[in-house]
């Protein structure tokens, strides 16, 4: 539980929410961010001053929008080590160049070049998205995303999955209050079966929830479309903020 | 005075067989409010979600002249506040939540944020507005679900167990709003000092059929017809002290 809630509190908006970044139109900041990730991945390791650059942006929107470096070093921690595991391997595997040995182990100069550049790749692709994150909320993000013809069944999924989040993390809660307040204290991989329960009723509780929000949304004349209460309006702000962002990457990008 | 509810022999049974409503016969005059109690599975929420068109059983069903026919119609006059407000409320802002219907009715923006305004005013949440639900207690939450129908200005409000999981406090807080409503009401619910306070008429609905229909305090006198339907008051309980609602029905 305790677990659950601190990625909770890892979520949403931090900063400064009056920063300029954070009051441009959603859709600038997830273009914007987006193209620092596809620039950021697509560029080979030769032409590596390119990671530099696409990190000199991300801490220059970091610091407009004023969060600090180590809430956004906490939120990637996250995600970072999981992408990073996909790598480790390679500079064992991938044969070239000078070797290393390291005790029983053989480093290959190519592996490590090759760990560089996904080290470097994930960590703009995952400060991007954090930025991102850290300076829109999380509505505005899917409005954004359906504005920008994501389809509109993976923006309600999404937004939906979000707003029962936390009603889903308070269920689980009361479950595992409910499997401790009768001694259970899983030690052995055998003690493992009542969680499956717990998984299964928390499977058919979520459906249960379903059904019934669907009922409250046709309740009150929804018709297969998500109203939109205020239109999002882009000004010279938010298109500059993308054509600076592509203006800065994009020539280093192509002309190296 | 004039009949807004009518149903008549209405029937309804599940996908299984089981039979859920079997022939309830009902009118509901213009401003009255209405207490339909009965014991856990006594139809009470199948009732509900015929009134508002969501589930469709056999017989006639008529709100202020909108039937199953019109269906659109027949939603924007009648507002369902369902028990469980985590399965109503499920915009991510209660501002935007409440918009949800009148924006489904396809109304201009401008009356639109009068309408929340209001609806939020009147459950008494207006400073409420910007906040994620999650954020709210459940008293709160069950107050932003009144008004999101409320903004819908619906003929005829329906609640289903309002009352439920509220501590005292906020139980005392809804009554006195909902007691603010001027509107026809319609609530399902096994606390009977609750409908006692808020409405002048009671049915009881049991195993799918209305088997009373009376004024509430003298069908709560009844004792004994309340425990051959597995209700009963708190112990102790004074009928004597609840004044009667004194309602004018408009």
């Amino acid at each position: 539980m305790a677990l659950c809630n601190h990625a909770l509190e890892l979520t949403g908006v931090a900063g400064d929410p009056e920063s300029p970044v954070h009051r441009l139109d959603p859709r600038a900041k997830v273009l914007g961010l987006v193209a620092v990730t596809v620039i950021g991945v697509s560029t080979p390791v030769r032409l590596w001053p390119v990671y530099g650059g696409c990190a000199l942006v991300l801490a220059a929107v970091a610091a407009a929008a004023r969060v600090p470096a180590r809430q956004l070093w906490r939120r990637a921690r996250v995600v970072l080590p999981l992408v990073l595991l996909v790598g480790v391997f390679v500079p064992l595997v991938r044969t070239g160049g000078t070797a290393y040995e390291l005790g029983p182990l053989t480093l290959h100069e190519a592996g490590l070049t090759v760990l560089g550049a996904l080290a470097a790749k994930a960590t703009i692709g995952t400060l991007s998205a954090v930025l991102l994150a850290a300076t829109t909320s999380y509505p505005a993000i899917m409005r954004a995303l359906e504005s920008l013809r994501v389809p509109r069944l993976f923006v309600l999924i999404a937004s939906f999955m979000h707003r029962y989040l936390f009603v889903i993390v308070e269920e689980l809660g009361r479950m595992r209050g409910a499997l401790a307040a009768r001694a259970y204290r899983p030690r052995h991989v055998r003690d493992a079966a009542p969680l499956g329960r717990v998984a299964t009723a928390m499977f058919l509780r979520t459906y249960g929830r379903g059904e019934r929000v669907y009922l409250a949304m046709l309740a009150r004349g929804y018709d297969g479309r998500m109203p939109e209460l205020e239109p999002l309006r882009l000004r010279a702000a938010d298109l500059g903020f993308v054509a600076l962002v592509v203006a800065a990457l994009l020539p280093f990008r192509l002309a190296i | 005075m004039s009949c807004v509810v009518h149903l008549r022999n209405l029937r309804y049974a599940y996908p299984d067989g089981r039979a859920a409503l079997r022939g309830v016969n009902l009118q509901i005059e213009h401003g009255e409010r209405v207490a339909v109690l009965g014991p856990n599975g006594a139809g009470k929420t199948t009732l509900m979600l015929h009134l508002n068109g969501l589930l469709s059983g056999e017989g006639e069903l008529e709100v202020g002249g909108a039937d199953r026919e019109t269906l659109h119609e027949l939603r924007r006059r009648v507002g369902v506040v369902f028990q469980d407000p985590d399965d109503q409320l499920f915009m991510p802002t209660v501002r935007e939540d409440v918009a949800f219907g009148p924006l489904n009715l396809g109304l201009a923006r401008a009356e639109i944020g009068e309408r929340v305004d209001e609806a939020l005013g009147q459950v008494r949440m207006l400073h409420a507005a910007p906040r994620a639900p999650y954020q709210l207690s459940m008293g709160e939450r069950r107050r932003v679900a009144i008004a999101t129908v409320l903004a819908m200005r619906p003929q005829v409000l329906v609640l289903d167990e309002p009352s439920a999981s509220l501590d005292p406090r906020a139980r005392r807080e809804l009554l006195g709003i909902l007691d603010g409503i001027d509107r026809t009401m319609l609530l399902t619910t096994h606390d009977l000092p609750f409908a006692a306070e808020l409405c002048e008429r009671a049915v009881i609905l049991d195993a799918g059929r209305i088997v009373a229909d009376r004024p509430t305090l003298e069908l709560l006198g009844d004792a004994e017809l309340l425990a051959r339907h597995d209700l009963e008051l708190p112990a102790g309980f004074d009928l004597a002290r609840i004044a009667p609602p004194a309602r004018v029905a408009a």
